[in-house]
């Protein structure tokens, strides 16, 4: 018996996974399209089009700021997760022998406590009274506590940075993994110092897994509402909160709609000239 | 002999400063979780009073608290249930069959992982009022599918790429049909994957926050408990205690699933 007598029944078994992952994105993303362009008061929902909502939002300097701000932060994150995480990789990858698999369980490990809970934790360590304030009076090097450690961007840039941790290191793992070791042994062979060899060979065979990894740290990073809310304080505050405000305390769904798209808008945008640019720097000169 | 690893040149110095850094790095959060919750104290700051297992007695007879695990083991189990099943077959649809879709397929499945939570959020938020639904349990449970369908997808993806074709080509030569050898040779074949993604699933809803938090009515789930409790001070302590203990209780799935995914097909068939 041959496969594929049965057309119908194949695409049937597609149809939970296209339902669920697909169609109920794609219709969600379509309504809130069509919501971010009515007219700006919920009693009106779906009558009449209007960029009301897109011009106010585009004229607030707090959108801009915000906004730009959020995009800011995770590209800060971004970096310093990756160059966090690289050398940990690289480590398991090529040293670590037969305790692979026990480091990658020791790193994933942390990670499994509650979401809220580990940003959380970051107050207990940045906080006026928290680990780093009490280590530096008990040393001396200080009389009162430092204040700027927590509610500011430096604080959300930590507490996401740690929560990314392990899901960077995984696919660069996965990356370095898959190289195959003779590439690097015949260059060694043929007189490519070790850093030139890593920087010639390792790196740029790494670079899914860098791709694959900035891409899983920065898309969810930009609308992270938990940890500007718990440790960003006023000055933290990032597009998430901006939404969030809009689709609860100032019930202006529209708006919300309206910061909804402009975020995935520039998402989008960043990550294409992203794609541009590694296109460009590929084609040989 | 020459050292063509950039590690073979700094492993010195690497290995005495990074490595510990970055372990300290990484557990210190979590430390901090389980140091609090036996700390005889309200505050949750320096310095450290006595110990205490007052905190995790609250825990046990605090009913607001099992409420809402209960809800989030019911929301678990819906959304891993569903999204398992979701993945398995996508996963052997695009992998076996020739479709025309499969690739874009692939691709597409992975939207909810490429939009913001608290848009993906929102957005299901607006299609349950544009359909007439109003926010509650189910819906919650809803949104866990679609946040955990791509993860099953990956899953069962690279099981069903490694699963040897030969052996349901052998069933079907046998005269089983497709229906057949799916269920007597693919899926028991597949079974550790399937309670990988399984297991998974259930751990990424039941600490999922943000999608929950548009989609709740009346009843919450336990992460929406403790964001709750997370500005009374007072109850801080226990919600830590909570923490150590959810923490234990996902390690453990955690460790078994990472067990089971290692299981090859051969070594299920035992």
């Amino acid at each position: 018996m041959v496969r594929g007598d049965n057309r119908l029944g194949q695409y049937a078994m597609l149809a939970p996974l296209g339902i669920s992952a697909v169609l109920v994105v794609l219709v969600s993303l379509a309504l809130i399209l069509a919501l971010s362009v009515q007219r700006t008061d919920p009693a009106l929902l779906f009558t009449e089009f209007s960029l009301t909502a897109y011009r106010e939002s585009v004229a607030r300097p707090l959108f801009w700021m915000v906004l730009g701000r959020s995009l800011l932060i995770s590209a800060a994150v971004t970096i310093a997760t990756l160059l966090l995480s690289y050398p940990v990789a690289y480590f398991i990858a090529f040293k670590a022998g037969r305790h692979k698999a026990l480091l990658l369980v020791l790193i994933s490990a942390p990670f499994f406590t509650s979401y809220l809970l580990r940003i959380f934790a970051w107050k207990i360590i940045l906080g006026f009274n928290g680990v780093v304030n009490s280590f530096l009076k008990t040393l001396g090097l200080i009389e009162q506590p430092l204040q700027f450690l927590v509610y500011n961007p430096f604080s959300v840039v930590v507490a996401l940075t740690h929560a990314y941790l392990a899901f960077a290191v995984l696919p660069i793992y996965v990356a370095l993994e898959r190289i195959d070791k003779s590439l690097i042994e015949s260059a060694s062979d043929l007189g490519a110092r070790p850093f030139a060899n890593f920087r010639q060979i390792t790196l740029p065979l790494s670079l899914p897994g860098i791709i694959a990894a900035a891409l899983l740290i920065f898309v969810p990073t930009v609308g992270d509402y938990v940890t500007p809310t718990l440790v960003g304080g006023p000055g933290g505050i990032m597009v998430g909160n901006l939404i969030q405000s809009e689709f609860g305390k100032a019930n202006d769904w529209p708006a919300g709609s309206a910061l909804s798209m402009a975020v995935i808008f520039s998402v989008g945008l960043l990550l294409a000239l992203m794609a541009g640019g590694a296109k460009l720097a590929r084609r040989p000169a | 002999m020459k050292v063509p690893y950039v590690i073979d040149v700094v492993e010195r110095r690497w290995l005495t400063v990074y490595v510990p850094l970055f372990a300290l790095l990484l557990y210190l959060p979590s430390l901090l979780i389980l140091l609090f919750s036996f700390n005889d104290g309200v505050y949750v700051a320096f310095p450290l009073k006595g110990f205490t297992t007052a905190w995790y007695e609250k825990l046990a007879a605090n009913d607001a608290l099992l409420r809402a695990a209960r809800n989030s083991f019911a929301v678990g189990l819906f959304a891993a249930t569903i999204a398992t099943i979701a993945g398995t077959l996508g996963a052997f649809a695009i992998v076996r069959y020739k479709l025309r879709i499969a690739k874009a397929m692939t691709v597409l499945a992975n939207l909810p992982l490429l939009i913001p939570a608290i848009i993906l959020g929102i957005a299901m938020l607006v299609l349950l009022r544009a359909i007439g639904f109003g926010n509650s349990l189910w819906a919650i449970a809803v949104g866990h599918v679609v946040v955990c369908a791509p993860l099953s997808l990956s899953v069962m993806l690279s099981r069903f790429v490694d699963l040897d074709p030969a052996l349901e080509e052998a069933a079907l030569d046998l005269g089983a049909n497709e229906r057949k050898t799916f269920f007597v040779i693919t899926l028991p074949l597949s079974l550790s994957a399937i309670a990988a993604s399984f297991i998974l699933c259930f751990t990424t809803s039941f600490d999922e926050f943000v999608v929950a938090f548009f989609l709740s009515g009346p009843e919450q789930t336990l992460p929406l408990y403790i964001w709750g409790q997370l500005r009374f001070p007072t109850t801080l302590p226990m919600i830590l205690a909570l923490g150590t203990v959810v923490l234990g209780a996902t390690l453990a799935l955690v460790v078994f699933s990472e067990w089971l995914r290692r299981r090859g097909p051969k070594v299920a068939m035992d």
